[in-house]
């Protein structure tokens, strides 16, 4: 058993007892990338010398005196996603364009890490500006699952899962925008949340969807997934959309007392398109589920067969104009040409793979004068039908459970040219995203050696309930003990 | 054929808040290029605007200024554009709920009033500045003013004659200097106008084609544009020519507008509301609180001086149409000066000053407590008006107090009756001519030789005095 298959609340005893040293941690989370990211590649760049020293650093404050209990985190070596800003480690969100590009400034997800003295290993390999659903957007290398090293791990946050799957660090940051958290993790058989919109500061978080965008934590348990969120959620006066609301004790909710609990189970989510296996192994959650005292009903969201086109239109309007800064004049990696237009024009042909160009076209033109009515503004009133149906189905129950992907991992390449069945992969995670409600996938068992992930969504701030539910299954089973042989 | 103009104005104002509109770096005019910067100003991946709170009071105090309706729900909207001065590509504006709308002004012009519809007031953010250097061939980008809170107010095409949008101008800096939420200085930039203009056959509704002005970088210069612009239209017209819709540069050299660009349709800057930024809601007890802000504006102020003081309108107009003239004129009230004199001497010396040294009434040394005293020795009779305008040189020039000026220069007038009697005869018995003048009935005479008394005296004999004894001593001749 590796070190990184502990509970972080036991590493943090092994620190607490001095049985183990932050040097040692971070040691160990390094060499376990020298033994096996060449195979996943999940990282596209490490902090190496800077880890050591802050690690030495916190031996010595380690040396001089306790750690209080509730600083699980302390010491703990973290991997962050590479669209979430870290100054002076270069965030190039797995684009050419960025190659060159050190930040100014931390964002505040990682501020607030800081504050909690974890260390950070390295940044982490992802789909380039968070669009894609299997990490082959990357423009460095490919991300591969850690269970098979011929499929993908997901995407976006596809470096995310892998290096949480394989036991390179505990724990890690992605972002979800249409579930670039829940996706990959499901593939690669962890736990990863979607936090309610607001939940987390979007500060530094390099923009895809401003709208749907979140940060959150990626995990080897739900416990541990709660103690990451309770560090890093909460107000932030430097993003207007974050929430100005209390930050519950999401610790308090692991009390895996989930009797009388509601379950609606959408029958669209179980619907057409879903993998048989996937199926099953959902359905076996559900019966696991009321053994521990909850109730299911099926229930339908109408209007959820019009996410997918709903969310590429407005993901891609508003992408359009955030990936439109990216000119190679202030930063980046110019092309430079004899005149302005020709060097925007150069900057972005060779900076921005054809995922992104094809997405920048789409939104461009949903948002043009003319089709803004039929696209755009059709699209925002769809969404607040999808958002609707969450909440009339949160009058009458807590969660709405369902598998988080339609499939297991797919082979690398299977998918590539073909963006429409790429895109459907997202069609379950989608609708949560547009209603802003949170939710996690954590593993609920394999289907011919792959993980499935179960889904279970939240009502708006209630990650309290989700994170009841997920306790729970994962305290009455094993699922999430097995792990992948590299 | 005889046409009518038909004109409206679009003007940016910029808002003379302490920090930008999205970030805490400061809006201080004249800075290092690019010193008052940061990741957010600067639009670097993953920064997120938070609006400034101060920015959205002062829009909303020159909104009811100029009798807006105030929103009760406004938001903000991306314009998405390329270009070196705008460092996200897309300016945070409003589109299509504005803060203010359906607002007026009112405008004097050869004594006529007039209102003029405001369409709408929108708060934005401000682009950097470009420099081009032709020499070196390149462009630099000063990105110190990227991010100032700019409020667009836009006409409604009210006005008729280059002299109306002129007035227009005059009156909006007015009360925007007046709200103290801009200095509006157009050289600095802080005031920007565009003019749209066209002509229509005198009678008809539909508005003919219309070009629209930039650069017009002082009021002027709006003043020439359209004046030009009113010709070059109606001489195309009349010559069975057509309008473009263009846009048309004023030249200051050759003094004629030159074309730009033709535009066909509208540019497309794919507007779409702000992720970043939630939508802002005006209640009540804030718009309250904004009124509350808001000082005497010069429509007000001039009645008062009106019917207060009895000023005659059009001087009541002149005092009023700039803050800073009428806060001089007010502060010298408050100094115990007498309103009319004092009134006197803005409208005249001081405004013949300030215009001819192209100065401001904020530049010259010279406080209202000066001119005061100043006009209450020559109601006092210790300086002859004469005297009084060497003594206002000084002032203005130089400042300082009237009396030590007065005194430093022996420049007390004389009304010694014995001493003025001696300089009258002594005047008499040189000029046995005007004498005889005198008496033969040529009235003229005697301004003649209190001319020749005053010389005599310096100028410091008091000339009431003169007169009198001239006419006293001539009649004992």
């Amino acid at each position: 058993m590796g070190l990184f298959d502990h509970k972080l609340r036991d590493i943090h005893e092994l620190l607490h007892n001095k049985e183990l040293t932050v040097t040692e941690l971070v040691e160990e989370s390094y060499k376990r990338i020298e033994e096996v990211d060449e195979k996943v590649g999940a990282f596209l760049r490490l902090n190496k010398e800077a880890a050591l020293k802050q690690a030495a650093e916190l031996d010595d404050q380690l040396a001089k005196g306790q750690i209080q209990s509730k600083e699980v985190l302390f010491g703990l070596p973290v991997g962050i996603k590479d669209n979430i800003s870290t100054k002076g480690l270069k965030t190039t969100c797995g684009s050419q364009l960025l190659d060159n590009f050190d930040p100014l400034y931390d964002a505040t997800v990682v501020e607030k890490l800081a504050s909690a003295n974890t260390v950070t290993i390295g940044k982490l390999n992802m789909d380039e500006f968070a669009m894609g659903s299997s990490n082959e957007n990357s423009s460095y290398k490919q991300v591969k699952n850690p269970w098979d090293l011929s499929r993908v791990p997901g995407g976006s946050s596809g470096g995310s899962a892998a290096t949480v799957a394989a036991g390179e660090v505990p724990f890690s940051l992605g972002s979800d925008t249409g579930g670039s958290i829940r996706q990959p993790a499901a593939f690669c058989g962890v736990v990863g949340l979607k936090p309610t919109y607001g939940r987390v500061s979007r500060y530094g978080l390099v923009a895809f969807a401003s709208s749907l965008d979140q940060i959150g934590p990626i995990t080897r348990s739900v416990e541990d997934n709660a103690y990451v969120l309770q560090q890093i959620a909460g107000y932030d006066n430097r993003d207007s959309t974050s929430a100005d609301k209390d930050v519950p004790d999401y610790l308090a909710a692991l009390d895996g007392d989930i009797k009388g609990m509601k379950i609606a189970v959408p029958k669209e989510y179980l619907g057409e398109g879903v993998n048989e296996d996937v199926k099953n192994q959902v359905k076996q959650a559900l019966q696991h589920l009321e053994d521990l005292g909850a109730t299911w009903d099926e229930v339908s969201l109408p209007h959820s067969k019009y996410a997918l086109a709903t969310y590429y239109l407005l993901a891609s309007s508003e992408a359009s104009a955030n990936l439109a800064r990216f000119d190679g004049i202030r930063y980046g990696v110019r092309k430079e040409q004899t005149n302005l237009i020709d060097t925007y024009k150069q900057t972005r042909t060779d900076g921005f793979g054809d995922e992104v160009k094809r997405r920048i076209m789409l939104g461009t033109f949903a948002l043009s004068s003319g089709y803004y009515d039929a696209y755009y503004k059709k699209a925002q009133k769809v969404r607040t039908l999808i958002k609707q149906d969450f909440e009339d189905i949160f009058l009458n129950y807590d969660v709405v459970i369902g598998p988080t992907t339609p499939t297991t991992a797919f082979k690398l390449g299977e998918n590539l040219d073909d963006p429409l069945t790429m895109y459907a992969n997202d069609i379950l995670t989608i609708p949560v995203n547009l209603a802003g409600v949170p939710a996690i996938s954590i593993p609920c068992g394999l289907a011919d050696g792959l993980p499935v992930g179960l889904q279970i969504i939240g009502k708006h701030f209630d990650e309290e309930s989700v994170y009841r539910v997920a306790h729970a299954f994962e305290q009455a089973t094993d699922y999430h003990k097995q792990k992948p042989e590299l | 054929m005889s046409f009518e103009t038909v004109i409206g104005l679009e003007v940016h104002v910029e808002l003379k808040t302490n920090s930008k509109i999205f970030c805490s770096c400061s809006t201080e005019f004249g800075a290092p290029p690019n010193t008052h910067t940061c990741p957010v100003c600067l639009g670097h991946p993953g920064v997120l605007p938070v609006l400034n709170k101060r920015a959205v009071e002062f829009a909303m105090k020159a909104s009811m200024a100029l009798n807006c309706d105030i929103a009760e729900m406004t938001k903000f909207d991306r314009k998405n554009y390329f270009y070196p001065d705008n460092p996200k590509a897309y300016q945070i504006s409003q589109f299509d709920r504005p803060i203010g709308e359906n607002g007026w002004l009112e405008i004097e012009v050869n004594g006529e009033k007039k209102k003029i519809g405001i369409t709408r007031l929108h708060l934005e953010e401000d682009a950097g500045k470009l420099t081009h250097d032709e020499e070196e061939g390149h462009t630099l980008v000063d990105y110190n003013r990227v991010g100032t809170p700019l409020v667009e107010i836009v006409s409604e095409p009210d006005i008729r004659t280059p002299e109306e949008a002129y007035a227009y101008l005059e009156k909006l800096k007015a009360i925007m200097q007046y709200t103290e939420v801009s200095d509006c200085k157009m050289e600095e930039g802080s005031l920007r106008c565009d003019a749209n203009i066209s002509l229509r056959p005198k009678g008809q509704k539909e508005f003919g084609t219309k070009t629209e002005l930039k650069n017009l970088n002082s009021f002027t210069n709006v003043l020439k544009g359209l004046e030009y612009e009113e010709v070059r239209q109606a001489e195309e017209l009349s010559n069975g020519g057509e309008i473009l819709q263009e846009t048309r540069r004023w030249n200051e050299p050759s003094k004629k507008t030159v074309l730009m660009r033709v535009k066909e349709g509208s540019d497309d800057y794919r507007y779409f509301p702000e992720p970043d930024l939630v939508n802002l809601y005006i209640q009540e007890d804030w718009k309250e609180k904004v009124r509350q802000e808001i000082p005497e504006l010069p429509d007000a102020r001039q009645k008062r001086y009106i019917n207060k003081f009895d000023l005659p309108a059009y001087d009541a107009g002149v005092l009023t149409q700039q803050k800073a003239m009428s806060d001089f004129f007010e502060e010298g009230l408050s100094q115990g000066g007498p309103a009319k004199p004092l009134s006197n001497w803005l409208m005249g010396e001081v405004n013949a000053y300030l215009k001819d040294k192209n100065k401001e009434i904020t530049d010259i040394p010279m406080t209202p407590e000066a001119l005061v005293n100043m006009i209450k020795l020559i109601e006092k009779g210790t300086i002859s008006s004469k005297i009084a305008k060497k003594v206002f040189k000084e002032l203005i020039e130089n400042g300082g107090d009237p009396e030590k000026i007065v005194k430093d220069k022996g420049l007390v007038q004389i009304s010694d009756e014995g001493e003025i009697r001696k300089m009258v005869n002594e005047t008499l018995d040189s000029n046995p001519q005007s004498i005889e003048d005198y008496q033969n009935g040529k009235d003229k005479a005697i301004g003649f030789l209190v001319g020749q008394v005053m010389k005599a005296s310096r100028g410091k004999a008091n000339p009431q005095m003169v007169n009198q004894l001239l006419v006293e001593e001539i009649k004992q001749r």
